[in-house]
């Protein structure tokens, strides 16, 4: 990596100072709140911006509180390694707290937040390398180029949504508030993700993340998240699944959610997967053929660690631990 | 001028680097020649020696007060940055460097015409230049280089030299540099291809060997290549004073070789030359060479007269690399019925990169070290090294004979197996004896192999468990030795390997130059105590003075796991002659015979009547009084050991230590993955001067060992390196290290300092070889290829289950590798 080059540092003090400055710098702005991300990345010469807003400072976006009629609220700020330790999360949403314990490694989760973690850059082999590796290959369309280098045919950029909390907020029908000039938004969260590398999250330029809003999970909801990755830390997911599921006092699914991950551009829903396990009992062969509609479902490419053919296989595996997971009695 | 026109810089006759004896004393000099060159033993016994205890310098390293060659600065410096070739293999057509230099803050740009020498580490293959002149041979060559105000300024310089390249057809793979189709990276009319080294060697009747042989064992296997990934990033400062006299603070293992080669690159008299090693943060053989950088910034120095500071990004380590080199292999073994071996053929193929390096010597070690285990009568060894367009590789711990290892140890599992044989009980009954000499011509002194063997195979109950594990769990045997310092340098000379100088100071410290490096590795300790020991102070009182090439007498490095035993050799002789001195003047004050002065605890006394004693500051005044100033030198010079044949240079050593490591591990037979569970080791050490030390060596080596087992790879994607950071280059996080268990074996080795062998390096070479028959005890198949991956081991049940998805069978070339020209 190159030195970080100089850019201004803005402190924003509050989400709405974050807009206005944001507004006031236009693209040359980018925000940072935990920075595990962005800086290795200006590092590697992916942004260049010449003012860097600063969300840490604005006390309005730290908060996590769960309300038995509302749910659960967690500003953007809240770090990935609170979310992991926080009781209320750890109980009412499991997978969401085994998802933030495995990112990364403890120093990242202490400095790394929910809202940058949703707001991660979509990764690439090609594309999260420094600049003059990336000049010495060829540069490719979401920095720089005009060609896929991992699909030379793609139209669109194929890079990676590899977040981990993504595809758990996915799972538990979570939605996203945004605030920017023209005011405040909330959005189902699951049209917030875009299957595209270079335009992954539906926000305006001046637009940020404010919080994260979770429904009150019904009674006899069960959920898990299990991920791929080479090294038990330090390592993107190069598969992951997040599954939500309802069941009927007999324990009969009366509804589910399956979430692909590290697959697509973005958390990549598999209904397939939830029709083969509504109405049943979660028995072995209807949790089989949910794990086979997964595998159908995912389309890993050659941008991660890992070949296609071991991803895609491991797809059904980690489909079926998650689901196991979900179904054995607590 | 073109490339192939340039004189290159013989360094086999620059007769530069000696280290005259600077005995202060003449009359000092006529005592010394009737002392013992060394004591047999320690009449008072060990105080020192053995005991367990943190490294000296462990306290300012973890508490960041160590300077490292980054953190020097100097006022008015410069910073410089190279331009590295975008291109696999191509022709320099131009190089535009105006705009480059016009853009304010930038001081000097060089390019390889300002240098047109040709260098490399090994005198027979000096093929490098500091930068490319008509020729870019991998892609982070370096072309020219920059020095601005600051680094910022440097970089931005960079984008602006423009360069107009030619590509040529790039060589990307042992097989494409067989062939003769392509073009040659370093043009060579005897040959067509883009071979660098052969080497065909044949010891006893090997024919006849294999005519006896009841069964007869081929297999093929690939050793993936790997690099050094030390935390420190290479980095080096230079200054040219107005004295014309040149300093470098270097990150390096090597400060006399850079001595050397920059003397000669620069053309300057190497007595206006200091080469200054601080302490360095990792090298594992990543920082044994002198560097384009290194080079550059003491050519940008002299040029500007301004300090220049070079510090390599993460990515352009792995461009400097000179790394494990990737290796395939033919084994054929010959055995009786009974497992004993008739008859060994190794072939080997070395994918080079783009340099020389030490690949000559690489290439001898593939094969030197077979015999050096078991007992092996007839042995035939053909290893071909070739040139690719990648990174240059070169020694990493275990050099060169890590690949064959995993080799040897992965096909002794299946011989013993397929004998019906134990394979831990197999391994000790063919083992080579002590004091014994291989049928390539080494000879083997101490030898701890049996003992080690059954240390970590009782400690883990081996034998109960081996084949006896619920499918999913493994265990697995290996066995290993090392050097302890190659017998003869890198270049001809009859001059000691190692000097030393103790000088003992009238306020009772001690201070010892060495010109060893300081990489973590624990010499600053290993000196202090055998000085300690040998003067009866504690190491606190030694201060240690290393890796100066002004101040201290050469010592040829931090590399081939030779400093313990050449190092603390030459300093145990030169401490043994200052203790003379002391006991004399001692034994005069106490009316005894020199030979009754003991040495323990900071006191001098008589070992007859311990009541009549001094402390040591008392006994180190009464010999200044006596005999001037008490500053003793050392040196120490391996016994010729080479046999009479070509290449026989490569493998002996005054001492080989001796490795065995079990490995257990679990694996999940639906993903493949892979969990070590445990590792024990078992390390003939010799003798153990700090068993903290020790240990740490040995943990270091099984963790290095872990990673290059299971995940460290060297991919290339369209001519680059696919994978240059430490993210997508997989090294083991401390989730992944599983327990270590360190036993140390002594077999008081009669010519190591108090008996001492290594532990740098000899330690990792089981442990690859140990985890591939674990994975295999496991899942009941074998991986012939590393890293062993989760996908690998998926294939291989496939494979054994006769299902469709075949692991991709491990090749070597069809040919036999051509015979020598």
């Amino acid at each position: 990596m190159h030195r970080l080059p100089p850019f201004r540092y803005e402190a924003a003090t509050s989400a709405a100072s974050a807009v206005q400055l944001l507004a006031a710098h236009g693209p040359d702005a980018l925000v940072v709140s935990g920075g595990t991300d962005l800086y290795a990345n200006i590092k590697q010469r992916l942004f260049t911006p010449k003012v860097v807003v600063g969300l840490r400072p604005a006390r309005d976006m730290h908060y996590l509180r769960f309300d038995q009629s509302r749910g659960l609220e967690i500003g953007a700020l809240t770090t990935l390694a609170r979310l992991a330790a926080e009781p209320v999360v750890c109980e009412r949403y499991p997978a969401l707290a085994e998802a933030a314990a495995s990112i990364s490694t403890p120093q990242l989760r202490t400095m790394g937040t929910i809202g940058g973690n949703v707001c991660l850059d979509t990764r690439c082999n090609y594309y999260n390398q420094n600049l003059d590796w990336r000049q010495a290959l060829g540069y490719c369309m979401k920095k720089d180029g005009d060609i896929c280098r991992v699909a030379p045919g793609s139209p669109k950029c194929v890079a990676v949504n590899s977040s981990d909390t993504a595809p758990v907020l996915q799972a538990y029908g979570a939605r996203i508030r945004l605030l920017g000039r023209s005011g405040e938004r909330e959005i189902d969260i699951a049209d917030f993700f875009m299957d595209d590398g270079m335009r992954a999250w539906a926000k305006q330029a001046d637009e940020i993340v404010t919080a994260i809003h979770l429904p009150v999970p019904a009674p006899n909801t069960v959920s898990a998240y299990r991920k791929l990755r080479l090294r038990n830390s330090f390592d993107f997911p190069i598969v992951g699944i997040a599954a939500v599921m309802q069941t009927d006092g007999g324990g009969r699914c009366t509804g589910a959610r399956v979430v692909l991950n590290a697959v697509a551009s973005k958390p990549l829903e598999s209904p397939g997967a939830a029709r083969a396990l509504v109405g049943t009992k979660l028995e072995p062969d209807a949790l089989d053929a949910a794990a086979d509609a997964a595998y159908a479902t995912g389309k890993p490419l050659d941008n991660t660690s890992g070949s296609i053919p071991y991803r895609k296989r491991m797809l059904r595996v980690f489909a079926r631990r998650t689901l196991e997971a979900c179904a054995a009695p607590r | 001028m073109r490339e192939q026109e340039l004189p290159s810089v013989s360094t086999a006759t620059n007769p530069d680097g000696d280290a005259r004896p600077l005995t202060s004393a003449v009359e000092a000099s006529s005592v010394l020649r009737r002392a013992p060159q060394y004591p047999p033993d320690k009449p008072e016994g060990f105080s020192v020696v053995g005991k367990a205890g943190p490294k000296l310098d462990s306290f300012t390293r973890v508490t960041g007060q160590d300077r490292f060659a980054d953190d020097i600065f100097l006022p008015n410096m410069l910073f410089g940055k190279m331009l590295r070739s975008t291109q696999a293999h191509a022709r320099i057509l131009r190089i535009d460097t105006s705009k480059a230099l016009a853009l304010p803050g930038v001081v000097a740009i060089v390019t390889g015409a300002d240098i047109p020498v040709r260098y490399g580490i090994l005198p027979s293959s000096p093929d490098e230049m500091v930068m490319a002149l008509d020729t870019v041979r991998y892609v982070g060559d370096p072309i020219a280089c920059v020095v601005a105000d600051d680094e910022l300024t440097a970089e931005e310089a960079l984008a602006l030299v423009q360069v107009e390249y030619e590509p040529l057809p790039a060589v990307m793979s042992i097989d494409e540099a067989l062939r003769t189709d392509l073009p040659q990276l370093h043009p060579n009319p005897r040959r067509t291809n883009n071979i660098h080294k052969e080497v065909h060697l044949e010891f006893g009747d090997v024919e006849a060997g294999f005519a006896s042989a009841d069964r007869i064992f081929e297999d093929e296997y690939f050793f993936e290549g790997t690099t050094h990934a030390p935390i420190e990033q290479h980095a080096v400062m230079a200054q040219y004073g107005a004295d014309q006299k040149l300093t470098l603070w270097a990150a390096t293992q090597t400060p006399h070789y850079l001595h050397r080669i920059a003397a000669a690159v620069l053309g300057m008299p190497a007595s206006q030359i200091r080469v200054i090693a601080p302490p360095v943060g990792g090298g594992f053989g990543g920082k044994t060479e002198p560097f384009a950088h290194e080079l550059a910034a003491a050519f940008l120095a002299r040029k500007t007269g301004r300090p220049v500071k070079i510090t390599l990004t993460r990515q352009e380590v792995f461009y400097a690399h000179r790394g494990r080199h990737p290796v395939r292999f033919k084994l054929k073994t010959g055995v009786k019925a009974d497992g004993t071996i008739t008859a060994i053929h190794l072939q080997s193929w070395l994918d080079g990169g783009a340099y020389g390096s030490y690949g000559v010597a690489t290439t001898y070690y593939t094969g030197a070290l077979t015999t050096v285990t078991y007992k092996v009568p007839a042995y035939k060894f053909d290893g071909c090294r070739v040139f690719t367009n990648k990174p240059p590789c070169g020694p990493k711990r275990g050099h060169g004979t890590t690949q064959p290892r995993f080799a040897l140890e992965n096909q002794l599992d299946k011989i013993a197996d397929a004998l019906g044989l134990d394979a831990a009980e197999y391994r000790k009954r063919i083992a080579v004896d002590p004091n014994s000499t291989t049928v390539n011509g080494l000879r083997v002194t101490s030898c701890g192999l049996r003992e080690c063997i059954d240390a970590a195979t009782e400690r883990t109950r081996y034998k109960e468990k081996r084949g006896k594990l619920a499918r999913g769990r493994g265990i697995g045997l290996a066995a290993s030795s090392y050097l302890c310092g190659a017998g003869l340098p890198i270049y001809w000379n009859a001059m000691p390997q190692s000097g030393a100088i103790v000088k003992v100071d009238r306020g009772g410290g001690v201070t010892v130059l060495s010109g060893t490096s300081e990489c973590g590795q624990g010499s600053t300790s290993m000196l202090a105590a055998i000085i300690a020991e040998t003067l009866g102070v504690d190491p606190s009182d030694v201060s240690v003075c290393y890796g100066d090439t002004d101040l201290t007498p050469v010592d040829l490095g931090s590399y081939s796991s030779r400093v313990t035993f050449m190092a603390g050799n030459a300093a145990r002789d030169a401490a043994s002659k200052a203790r003379h001195l002391i006991a004399q003047s001692a034994a005069e004050r106490f009316g005894v015979g020199p030979d009754r002065v003991g040495f323990a605890g900071r006191r001098v006394f008589d070992l007859g009547n311990r009541e009549r004693s001094m402390t040591f500051i008392e006994a180190a005044q009464l010999a200044e009084a006596r005999w001037g100033t008490i500053a003793c030198v050392g040196s120490y010079t391996p016994p010729k050991l080479a046999a009479e044949y070509k290449g026989s240079g490569v493998g002996p050593s005054p001492a080989y230590s001796y490795s065995a490591a079990v490995a257990e591990v679990a694996v999940d037979l639906e993903t493949g993955e892979i969990t070590v569970e445990k590792i024990t080791l078992a390390h003939d050490v010799g003798r153990c001067i700090n068993a903290t030390n020790v240990e740490g060596q040995i943990e270091g080596g099984v963790y290095m060992g872990l990673g290059e087992a299971l995940m460290e790879e060297w991919p290339f994607r369209a001519g680059e390196h696919k994978i240059p950071n430490l993210l997508d280059y997989k090294t083991p996080t401390s989730l992944d290290t599983p327990p270590i268990e360190a036993i140390i074996v002594e077999t008081d080795d009669k010519e190591g300092p108090f008996g001492a062998k290594e532990a740098g390096q000899g330690p990792l070479n089981p442990v690859i070889p140990a985890i591939a028959n674990a994975v295999a005890d496991a899942i009941r198949a074998r991986i012939h290829s590393t890293p062993i991956t989760p996908e690998k081991v998926l294939k291989a049940m496939d494979a054994a289950s006769g299902t469709t998805l075949r692991l991709k069978k491990v090749t070597t070339p069809s040919k036999p590798s051509p015979v020598p020209v």
